[in-house]
């Protein structure tokens, strides 16, 4: 071992990310008896989870006792599609009613209903009301809970440390080597297993709803490590941003607004999401304005409001109504709450909406409508997992949360994202701390490797006259908005990889200035080789997916094509190459097809 | 686009200076976009935490013309175009570089506040509240971490010598919080008055006042925890709580 010269640490299991599925894999890790180290980007408790804000989509049955979660599957399979990892949705549909109680016995404190129950709101895709919430700010609730709780389980947190390169011995993983960002020192992690929870890739676009944190560093860090990804085309915009003032643009702005009553509209008044009720959805969606009124009071005799689409298609006929000339005047479209509902029920249901709109726009949501555009908010592709246990394809590796590929398929529903972390960080501490209590022979680090990825972040340093970090991350934010975006084509898709490849050249020039203590120049230059690698890789599958699906719309193949509707796209790197395939989907079992055949 | 001078703190612990730029501020800009494309355009190394650039995140905090903010929610239109503005970190905590402070202090803190104990569940296994019941205690998990009660707070800003025998604003809430919780059954007066220092607050309101998510800490939380203390001095009052519910929810 010839790794004196670097701090290091050794746990049996390692949580890199601290947003919902990381703190809640470290959880179960450490409730298995092992000892495990979560490593944070940022501080404790500012992962990305803080800024969701909708809900939890879990059946309950709190609100609509006909809720189970036959319903949530059905509804979270056909959200996605029929792309998802059956086994995913079932697993996630099932346990995550538990999950959320779980939460409350740890303090969290839901909004009730007037029995003294967790409520629950309406969110696109859902049958029924099946959110549980807290007014509009439930990923803090979540990320609280789980912190406060977490803090007292034993668990070493290492905070602002970023994770550079997983280490292997072997075909099995076997640590990770990083810097911590106040003072730029290189650490070493010797690990049984490693369980990545980083979240998504949202940094890659100009428009997001994500922050500096999102640049697919779990995605790229398994790739890097011999991992498969899958559905890496499927990148969900979120409908509804903020789209003024310019500095704002693309925060995000929760779908609990429609969930409670907004509508969207064009410039000329009409509630044009009528217009764009797709086949698929008829049989469920309100085709006229009084019956999708009547649904948010009676669920039973009526059918859902258009407004309520899943993702993928509202933002899709926002975009049309845009190009189409019936845009607002900064460029979206209005949503507006302030004509259907009381200004205190407003405030009380969606109390940062209102102080976000006042405080950063200037407009009052209990009066007038807001302006709203797409934005870019998730990524439903990523690391391939077996669907009980979660582990990649690669021994000793796991992943959960938004890094995991296969539980939304093409699209992911609101709600099912806060379920997700839970149902599926729960697993992969679980399964994490058995591996690594199974674990045989000595846990190796080759001190070449570390050595290798010490150099390796330290090089920006080297390059006096390169280029500016900050430069190149616009460039490709540029890039990937305008020919990766919401609508596709294999020209542009062709043109993205084209100029990717020129970014990937001018990132072996990037410079940082200054010292390596708190330096973000630095970060940002070291930040580029996973955004560059996670945006490849959504280029290259998005250009081999000759459908529309979900998060993937092609202008040059516009229909759902059900060849396509069978595989998955898988990415892997092979001899420093990448290589596509498509294979099969895992096959869902009788039983749980019947769920489709029943109902319209 | 009008152009302003920032006037912003470079250095580490062994020196530093405040260092004029001259950036200019479109429409609607709040004050870490500034940051931003300073760190874009003229100072690459310009050390800033922030992660949401929203106000729900509690990362940005810093003290802008003075005044302990958090500059995600601090507009640009609030200041004249001739003025230098004066962006500063924190001051209360230790400095690592720039605008950066080291703010360790309070993840101790968090460690040291004894947790829920939970009640016994109803006869299906879980739990009832009733909305009225927690509103109170909704309002202090609206807390965003950023610091600013602590940064703010006379008992810590300048005396050091005070940092280990009092937890401060943040977690004088989190300690309400969890005192007024429905379902715990755990006693941490003793804990309010030793450990945590709640008698040494002296009621000036400041950690109020700079509060981005207008939490009413000294009123609903720290009030209450100093007649909890209070109360657990005097042998009678003692008693009849005793006799009555220990999480009677304060006015």
């Amino acid at each position: 071992m010839a790794n004196a010269d670097y701090e290091t640490h050794e746990h049996d299991v390692v949580v890199i990310g601290a947003g919902g599925a990381g703190l809640r894999a470290a959880i179960e890790a450490a409730a298995q008896g092992v000892s495990v180290g979560l490593i944070c980007k940022s501080l404790l408790g500012k992962a990305h989870t803080v800024m969701a804000e909708g809900g939890i989509a879990a059946a309950l049955g709190n609100v609509w006792p006909e809720d189970t979660w036959q319903v949530h599957f059905r509804d979270t399979m056909r959200g996605g599609k029929m792309l998802n990892n059956w086994r995913m949705a079932q697993l996630h549909a099932q346990e995550a009613p538990e999950r959320v109680l779980e939460l409350e016995r740890w303090g969290a404190l839901f909004d009730r209903t007037k029995d003294g129950r967790i409520l629950q709101r309406d969110f696109g895709g859902h049958r029924y009301a099946r959110l549980a919430h807290v007014g509009d700010r439930t990923g803090l609730e979540m990320i609280r809970t789980l912190q406060y709780h977490g803090i007292h389980q034993g668990i070493d947190v290492y905070m602002e440390c970023t994770i550079a390169r997983l280490l292997k011995d072997g075909e099995r993983v076997s640590g990770a080597v990083g810097y911590w960002r106040p003072h730029g020192k290189v650490v070493l992690f010797k690990a049984k297993a490693v369980v990545l929870a980083t979240g998504g890739i949202g940094k890659a676009w100009k428009i997001t709803s994500n922050s500096w944190e999102y640049t697919g560093d779990g995605h790229a860090l398994a790739l890097w490590a011999g991992a498969d990804l899958i559905d890496m085309e499927f990148v969900q915009f979120h409908p509804t941003g903020m789209v003024w003032p310019p500095s704002v643009r693309g925060i995000l702005v929760t779908e609990g607004v429609r969930g409670d009553g907004g509508m969207l509209k064009n410039n000329k008044g009409e509630r044009f999401m009528f217009n764009y009720i797709p086949e698929f959805f008829k049989g469920e969606t309100a085709d006229n304005e009084d019956e999708a009124d009547r649904w948010y009071d009676d669920k039973k005799s009526n059918r859902r409001t258009p407004d309520l689409l899943p993702r993928d298609e509202v933002a899709r006929a926002i975009n049309a109504e845009m190009k189409a000339g019936r845009g607002s005047p900064h460029g979206g479209v209005y949503l507006d709450i302030a004509s259907r509902r009381p200004a205190d029920y407003i405030r009380r249901r969606l109390p940062s909406m209102y102080h976000q709109f006042k405080e950063l726009a200037g407009v009052d949501i209990t009066k007038e409508p807001m302006e709203v555009g797409p934005t870019c908010h998730y990524v439903m592709g990523g690391v391939r997992v077996d669907a009980d246990s979660t582990a990649a394809t690669v021994p000793g590796l796991f992943a959960a949360g938004e890094v995991a590929g296969g539980m939304h398929g093409s699209n992911r529903l609101g709600g099912n994202s806060l379920s997700d972390l839970l149902v599926f960080g729960r697993r992969a501490g679980l399964h994490a701390a058995l591996y690594a209590k199974d674990f045989g022979g000595p846990l190796t680090v080759d001190a070449g490797q570390v050595e290798a990825v010490a150099r390796e972040v330290l090089e920006p340093f080297s390059r006096a006259g390169g280029e500016n970090p900050y430069a190149i991350q616009a460039d490709l934010q540029e890039t990937m908005q305008s020919l990766v975006g919401l609508i596709r084509s294999e020209r542009e898709l062709t043109e993205a990889l084209r100029k990717i490849e020129t970014l990937k050249a001018r990132a072996k020039r990037v410079r940082a200035e200054g010292a390596r203590t708190y330096n973000p120049g630095w970060h940002t230059a070291l930040d580029l080789r996973s955004l560059l690698a996670v945006a490849e890789c959504c280029a290259m599958a998005a250009l081999e997916r000759k459908e529309s699906r979900g998060g993937h719309t092609r202008d040059d193949h516009p229909y759902t094509d059900d060849q396509w509707g069978r595989v998955n796209v898988v990415l892997r790197l092979r001899d420093g190459a990448l290589q596509l395939s498509r294979e099969p989907l895992p096959e869902m079992p009788a039983e749980l097809r019947a769920l489709f055949q029943e109902r319209k | 686009m009008p152009t302003f001078t920032l006037r912003v703190f470079r250095g580490d612990p062994t020196r530093g200076e405040f260092k004029d730029y001259r950036v200019e501020a479109e429409e609607g800009m709040v004050v870490l976009d500034v940051i931003h494309r300073l760190q874009a355009t003229q100072a690459t190394d310009l050390a800033v935490r922030w992660n949401c650039k929203a106000g729900k995140c509690g990362s940005c905090s810093a003290e802008i013309d003075g005044q302990p903010r958090l500059m995600c929610m601090t507009r640009m239109d609030l200041f004249a175009e001739g003025e230098p503005i004066t962006v500063a970190p924190i001051r209360a905590f230790p400095l690592i570089r720039d605008l950066v402070t080291d703010v360790g202090f309070n993840f101790e803190k968090a460690k040291t506040i004894p947790p829920l104990r939970l009640k016994p569940p109803e006869p299906d296994g879980t739990y009832r509240m009733m909305q009225e019941d927690i509103d109170r205690i909704q309002e202090f998990h609206k807390c965003i971490e950023c610091f600013l009660c602590q940064d703010v707070c006379h008992v810590i800003r300048d005396h050091e010598e005070n940092k280990p025998a009092f937890a401060g604003p943040r977690f004088f809430i989190k300690l309400a919080s969890l005192e007024m919780h429905p379902l715990d059954t755990r006693d941490r007066t003793a804990f309010g008055r030793t450990t945590a220092g709640v008698g040494l607050c002296n009621i000036t309101k400041c950690c109020t006042e700079v509060c981005p998510e207008g939490i009413h800490i000294t009123d609903n939380a720290i009030i209450p925890l100093k007649e909890r203390v209070a109360d657990s001095l005097d042998p009678i009052v003692w008693l009849l709580r005793k006799f009555r519910s220990q999480k009677t929810q304060p006015v």
